[in-house]
């Protein structure tokens, strides 16, 4: 076991350099860069003591270096203008836009991207498991149909606009305040019970919103994993013995379906990572969407890196834990000996 | 033959039988026209019956065919031109076509609008004017275009009626109409998942071909980078690549710029079925045969491999479109995919990115159900094929 979960780490580690390389690499792409375009501007106004600052600022984070250097700097393997300072140190860098370390500026949006896609992966179990079995245990019933079509429309729906009209009905119907995580008259308050109550309110239709495309693909793969394994001559024995059918369905092939199941995450997390990223900037939710979006548009660039950072470690992680689940599930997989 | 002879001298008992006539092997399953028929149909002929089978795939590709069919051709059929702005008539909601007027059946028509303009909530409100019909026109003469881009022409299928207007689906901000604006949209967002693809496609069957053929640390780094691009979100990444595209590109570069990105992002799936399905087909008896045969490998990839595994290819890379087609819309939803004046779903919608849209022209949001209709018809197309793609099975 601890051999697997080494070598899960180190390819996991491989992965985030390659994956830290790219971000970087995409960042700098777009010629110039945030800063630069500031001295320009400020020189234009004759500004010279905050060109100067800017050209402090240039030599501090290393820009006038060559690329690679910049890359190495940023992740914390080479010595920067404060020695040893990068993601490894923990130090983020600097968001030339806010003027504030990236530290501040993501701050709580961290916690809560990460707490909404949590939820998300919870209601797409919660929500696909009982679906996929109702309608593979009732195939071609009416219940069966209705979730193949709700299937299909979750995926061909845009979640973006979806999460438009949404929000829209839900505000009108039921009077839950539009956008944001909570309600504004919470924003400055400390955390309390009417607070919590407010931010799972509002989790609701972002959590519906960024799951509806995930829950949809679940249910048909489940549906047809669970199809494979009714017809399999265990299933049959075991119900020929006089198993209760639950138990008899719960007993064997659900725990065959699960398998798959759970190897699963690995393809859901990426596009629920997506999926919020999107659904946040049209509900306005306090993630890293929003900022990230800004970020990228103003090349803002430790801030945008970080961000891109955050979201591939997300998936990543998320993909080690579905793999360690994965593997405590099935005993027959073998540990180590791959 | 000693045996049969001691058979035939022993009484028949009950239930057992031996029929005394010379046994004939070709004799006991004669073959029948219609076996004749599929023993000889090639292999692409047996897809396509077993496609034909699959009734909503078959739909799906006939309303496909109709929409790509339609590109062409889309300024003769829409009503209005791409940029006609109709001043007098800023977010107009849409206009049905009628065909009963009091009661008896006309020609099909529209009943005019007249607008107030409403000194409290500052807003135009439309009222119908159900007195006097307006049949519209069809086949008549109207704004001006270029067919394909060389022939002048004027001729419009469908024209608003003399003097009046007919926004099916209400008009914009700026008083565009929103049904012709939807049907020029298609020529890009069509051709954008086809464009997409094409990249996809060929990156996939190079690096999956390479995967697969060449085997060895060349598979293994192929499979890791694989990896890497799979567990990567998708959205962010396509973001990134978008706000790195210069401004200063002109609409069409940008435009084959957000294909190619869609494209650049989505090929590790394609070549994992490129290399799993070489290295599955590499085993099969056909092959051996072939090589026993004495085929060069040339051959056997050209002749054998690649047609056995390209409608498989070509049901998956069906499979993806709707996500290249989706991925557009989201980008140019948020502003960094296609600008105006290039025109697609995906940008119509950016003017509904507000929830005042929702409340005051939900008309706006029409351009969804194209989308909904291209993404669900490429899925079912794309299922029937992935069915079709194995007849032999």
């Amino acid at each position: 076991m601890i051999l697997f979960l080494a070598r899960r780490v180190l390819t996991m580690a491989v992965t985030l350099l390659v994956i830290s390389a790219l971000v970087f690499f995409i960042i700098k792409l777009p010629p110039g860069d945030f800063l630069t375009n500031q001295i320009a501007e400020l020189r234009a106004q004759g500004e010279a003591a905050s060109a100067a600052k800017a050209e402090f600022l240039i030599r501090q984070y290393g820009l006038d270096r060559p690329v690679w250097e910049q890359y190495l700097v940023w992740i914390g393997v080479w010595p920067g203008p404060q020695g040893f300072a990068g993601l490894l140190q923990g130090d983020w860098g600097w968001s030339f836009e806010y003027d504030k370390p990236v530290q501040l500026v993501v701050g709580d949006a961290l916690w809560l991207t990460l707490l909404i896609n949590l939820a998300t992966v919870l209601f797409v179990h919660a929500v696909a498991i009982p679906i996929a079995i109702y309608s593979a245990t009732r195939q071609y019933s009416l219940g069966d149909y209705v979730a193949t079509l709700f299937g299909y429309l979750g995926l061909a729906i845009p979640n973006f606009l979806l999460a438009l009209v949404l929000l829209f009905y839900v505000n009108r119907w039921f009077g839950v305040s539009i956008g944001g995580l909570y309600d504004p008259v919470y924003s400055n308050q400390p955390w309390n019970w009417d607070k919590v109550r407010s931010l799972l309110q509002h989790m609701i239709v972002p959590t519906l919103v960024i799951g509806l495309a995930g829950t949809a693909a679940m249910i048909r793969r489940m549906r047809a994993n669970l199809l494979d394994e009714l017809n399999k001559q265990y299933y049959v024995t075991a119900k020929a013995k006089g198993l209760p059918p639950t138990k008899a369905l719960l007993k064997y092939p659900f725990r065959m379906s699960l398998n798959p199941f759970i190897a699963d995450i690995g393809n859901l997390l990426p596009n629920l990572v997506s999926g919020s990223v999107l659904v946040s900037l049209v509900l306005n939710l306090p993630t890293v969407g929003p900022i990230l979006l800004t970020a990228l548009k103003s090349q803002d660039q430790f801030l945008a890196g970080f961000i891109l950072m955050f979201v591939a470690v997300l998936t990543v992680v998320g993909m080690l834990v579905s793999d360690l689940l994965l593997a405590w599930l099935d005993p027959r997989i073998r540990l180590g000996g791959r | 033959m000693a045996d049969t002879g001691t058979a035939a001298a022993r009484p028949p008992g009950p239930g057992h039988f031996v029929d005394d006539a010379p046994f004939d092997p070709g004799r006991s399953e004669p073959l029948g026209i219609g076996d004749e028929r599929l023993y000889r149909a090639s292999a692409f002929r047996l897809i396509w019956w077993k496609f034909k089978r699959h009734r909503l795939a078959m739909i799906s590709a006939i309303v496909l065919a109709v929409m790509y069919a339609m590109l062409p051709f889309v300024e003769a059929i829409a009503p209005y031109g791409l940029t006609k702005r109709n001043g007098d008539f800023l977010y107009a909601p849409p206009q049905g076509i009628h065909l009963f007027h009091e009661g008896t059946l006309q020609r099909p028509f529209v009943y005019p609008y007249a607008f107030k303009f409403n000194m409290e909530t500052f807003r135009r409100d439309y009222v119908v004017d159900r007195t006097r019909p307006q049949p519209i026109r069809f086949l008549c003469r109207g704004d001006g275009y270029h067919f394909l881009g060389l022939i002048e022409a004027n001729v419009h299928l469908i024209c608003p009626p003399e003097g009046g207007t007919m926004f099916l689906l209400g008009t914009d901000r700026l008083g565009r109409d929103l049904f012709s604006r939807i049907l020029y949209g298609a020529r890009i967002s069509l051709t954008v998942g086809l464009v997409g693809i094409a990249v996809s496609f060929a990156l996939g069957l190079f690096f999956g071909g390479l995967a697969g053929y060449l085997g060895g640390w060349v598979d293994n780094v192929i499979q890791r980078v694989i990896e890497i691009l799979r567990s990567l979100p998708e959205l962010p990444l396509w973001l990134a690549l978008s706000a790195a595209l210069p401004p200063n590109w002109s609409p069409l570069l940008v435009f084959f710029g957000i294909t190619i990105i869609l494209g650049l992002l989505d090929w590790p799936g394609l070549a994992r079925a490129v290399r799993s399905k070489l290295l599955a087909l590499r085993e099969e008896d056909f092959v051996r045969a072939a090589e026993l045969m004495g085929a060069s490998r040339k051959r056997i990839i050209a002749r054998h491999l690649i047609p056995n595994f390209m409608s498989h290819l070509i049901a998956s890379a069906t499979l993806s479109i709707p996500s290249m087609i989706l991925g557009e819309t989201a980008l140019s939803f948020l502003g960094l995919g296609l600008r105006p004046p290039i025109t697609s779903w995906g940008v119509l919608l950016n003017e509904a990115q507000n929830l005042a849209a929702v409340n005051l022209h939900p008309w706006l949001l029409f351009p969804i159900v194209p989308v909904v209709i291209v993404v669900l018809a490429f899925n079912f197309m794309g299922d029937g094929l992935r069915d079709a793609a194995d007849p032999y099975h």
